[in-house]
């Protein structure tokens, strides 16, 4: 078990008295990648910069390697930032933008060129020191950003949706680059992003927002699998999301029909959301499932096909390799343990 | 099909800049006859001090513009959006008042009998000589270019990208380094076009160093002014004086820029 380089203790953070985190507490492990996700306007951002030491809450402390620094500014705390929109100066070009860090910290011109030519190498920029910055792609762009920041070897990288601008193919490169980055220069990485497929498969660590609230702190497989509630479960990936009753522990009753499930300890009759995943859904003869309904769409979507199955409540989304046939009528069924049981959100 | 768009711009351009431009170039090689010389522009040397003496209080002029208008901006720029307008605006109050009316009450301001020496006398002091100065022509200059200053300059630290204000201070700049490495090299294109705003009508004013300048303190305005309005009638000699005028500003100007353009790279 690492020790924790960055904590949270009830950060209250509010704009023109809207409240916009709510006394969230958060423990960053060292040489943990780290991403929060949530939709546009959570307080992702918000809670970057209290971290990199823009913002100052209105209460609660941050902690940096067990030392507070709640009032330290950010040009005193060893932690770097790539920012959302890069935010390169205008006036230098590669090299001065990468440079910048290490004239300020006055090391030697020889420690400058040589650790600004290694970080060029890491990045893929050989060449490129004495372009102006202006006359670079975004993914260009992008990459000094990163290497602007790591040249100073922070102990914590503060990554503000640094791939939100590059276009699909650009951005899978970079996330397997930044991820190997990562691990070869163990450093933490806290990386913001709103799309969860990108951080489900970077991060060590996902951490769930929803209105300056973190709802749930796990792995990938974790929040993927045990989603916490509805809203966990909606944001990770599509999903059917149903009102549901727990009958007692192990029998649940969706859409009128009882289904046996793992999941114990909601109490007797009581309302539940349930969650079961598109791909956990498989389709059989009508006559061979307690549910059944009218095929409504089939989209090929590469390895496999997306079907709607709308049953007098509900449209199920379903995901499988074989293809229905449009209007017919299918069973559908689910095995015990892929019936995800969740307490109701407030 | 664009360059037809384009016509009446070029035509107007001839019309009014061209060919003035030529006109006083062939006014300062001729004589009153027409006839080629370069008497005209010879004549000029022996105005080298009004010239030495315009550009130095242009100069000061534009210094002390600079440095009211900096730190006003940079103030400015931090306040309320909403603000910042209502602040501009009482800065530019002064302009809708006319020129001369203006210049007028910095006269009545500073004689003395005049205001300030009044106020100077209720505490048994002065009266001090305040009009008729080179003082007062600077004070002048000041007070009707410094908006030339202001409004360049504010536009183009406002537009300063934050988040690069915010990347200064994520690596590991205080105040004092982020106005020094950021803030000041992306403001010298607001700060160049202040300086040529205030120093250019400045050199060349006359009715600021008429009116508060005395007899004692002529400028190059004054000069071109007697010339062609003046006792002193002579256009040609007028013509060569405004000449020789333009290419110092050109030559001024050019000098300034290039000390730009290595400014940036001694910052960083
Ligand atoms: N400087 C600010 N002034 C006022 N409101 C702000 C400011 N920054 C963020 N907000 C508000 O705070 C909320 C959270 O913003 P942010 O942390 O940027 O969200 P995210 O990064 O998750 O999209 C939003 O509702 C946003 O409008
Ligand atoms: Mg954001």
């Amino acid at each position: 078990m690492s020790k924790n380089i960055v904590s949270l203790e009830n950060i209250a953070v509010s704009f023109d008295g809207e409240k916009v985190l709510n006394n969230i507490s958060l423990d960053i492990k060292d040489k943990e990648f780290v991403t929060l996700l949530g939709p546009s306007g959570c307080g992702k951002t918000t809670t970057l910069r209290t971290i990199g030491g823009f913002i100052t809450p209105d209460s609660g402390s941050v902690k940096f390697d067990g030392k507070d620094i709640t009032s330290l500014p950010p040009y005193k705390r060893n932690v770097n930032t790539v920012f959302q929109r890069y935010a390169l100066f205008p006036h230098l070009n590669v090299f001065e933008n990468i440079a910048f860090g290490l004239k300020v910290k006055k090391f030697s011109d020889k420690e400058i060129q040589r650790r600004v030519g290694e970080m060029l190498e890491l990045v893929n920029l050989k060449g490129f020191e004495k372009r102006s910055t202006d006359r670079l792609s975004g993914g260009q762009q992008q990459r000094v950003a990163i290497a602007r920041a790591l040249v100073n070897e922070p102990k914590v990288l503060l990554l503000d949706e640094p791939l939100g601008a590059l276009d699909l193919k650009l951005r899978k490169e970079m996330q397997i680059e930044l991820k190997r980055m990562q691990q070869r220069l163990e450093i933490t990485f806290v990386y913001v992003t709103h799309d969860q497929e990108e951080a489900l498969t970077m991060s060590d660590t996902v951490v769930v927002m929803k209105d300056g609230d973190i709802l749930q702190v796990g792995s990938p497989v974790d929040i993927y699998n045990e989603p916490k509630n509805a809203f966990v479960a909606d944001f990770i990936g599509e999903s059917n999301i149903l009102s549901g009753l727990m009958v007692k522990d192990l029998l649940v009753e969706i859409s009128g029909k009882r289904f046996e499930c793992v999941d114990t300890g909601f109490g007797e009759n009581v309302g539940v959301d349930v969650v079961i995943r598109p791909e956990d859904i498989k389709l059989t003869d009508e006559k061979d499932a307690e549910l059944s309904g009218v095929v409504q769409s089939v989209t090929f979507k590469g390895v496999h096909y997306e079907m709607v199955i709308e049953t007098y409540d509900h449209n199920w989304l379903v995901h499988s390799t074989k293809a229905a046939e449009p209007g017919s009528t299918v069973g559908i069924t689910f095995d015990p343990y892929d019936i995800h049981i969740m307490n109701k959100m407030k | 099909m664009k360059k037809l768009i384009s016509t009446p711009y070029l035509l107007w351009m001839a019309v009014f800049i061209i060919v003035p431009l030529i006109m006083v170039a062939y006014f300062a090689v001729t004589t009153a006859d027409g006839a080629f010389t370069f008497d005209n522009l010879a004549a000029v040397s022996q105005y080298a001090n009004i010239f030495v003496r315009s550009i130095y209080l242009a100069a000061i002029a534009t210094v002390i513009c600079l440095v009211i208008a900096y730190p006003l901006v940079m103030i400015l720029a931090r306040i309320d959006v909403s603000f910042q307008s209502t602040v501009l605006m009482i800065v530019m109050l002064p302009m809708w008042m006319n020129f001369l009316l203006r210049t007028y009450a910095w006269m009545t301001l500073l004689g003395n009998n005049g205001l300030i020496n009044m106020l100077f006398g209720l505490f048994g002091l002065g009266p001090f000589r305040m009009l008729n100065t080179q003082g007062a022509v600077v004070l002048g200059m000041v007070y009707n270019y410094l908006p030339f200053m202001i409004l360049p300059l504010y536009n183009v630290i406002v537009k300063i990208d934050k988040s690069v204000i915010d990347a200064a201070h994520d690596l590991g700049c205080n105040n004092a380094g982020t106005f020094v490495k950021v803030i000041l090299p992306l403001s010298v294109p607001g700060v160049m076009s202040g300086i040529t705003m205030v120093f250019v009508p400045a050199i060349s004013t006359f009715i600021i160093s008429r009116m508060l300048g005395g007899g004692s303190n002529l400028l190059i305005g004054d000069l071109i002014e007697m010339q062609f309005l003046g006792n002193s009638y002579n256009p040609n000699l007028g013509a060569a004086i405004s000449l020789v005028l333009m290419v110092i500003i050109l030559l001024i100007m050019t000098l300034l820029n290039q000390f730009d353009d290595d400014e940036d790279r001694v910052l960083m």
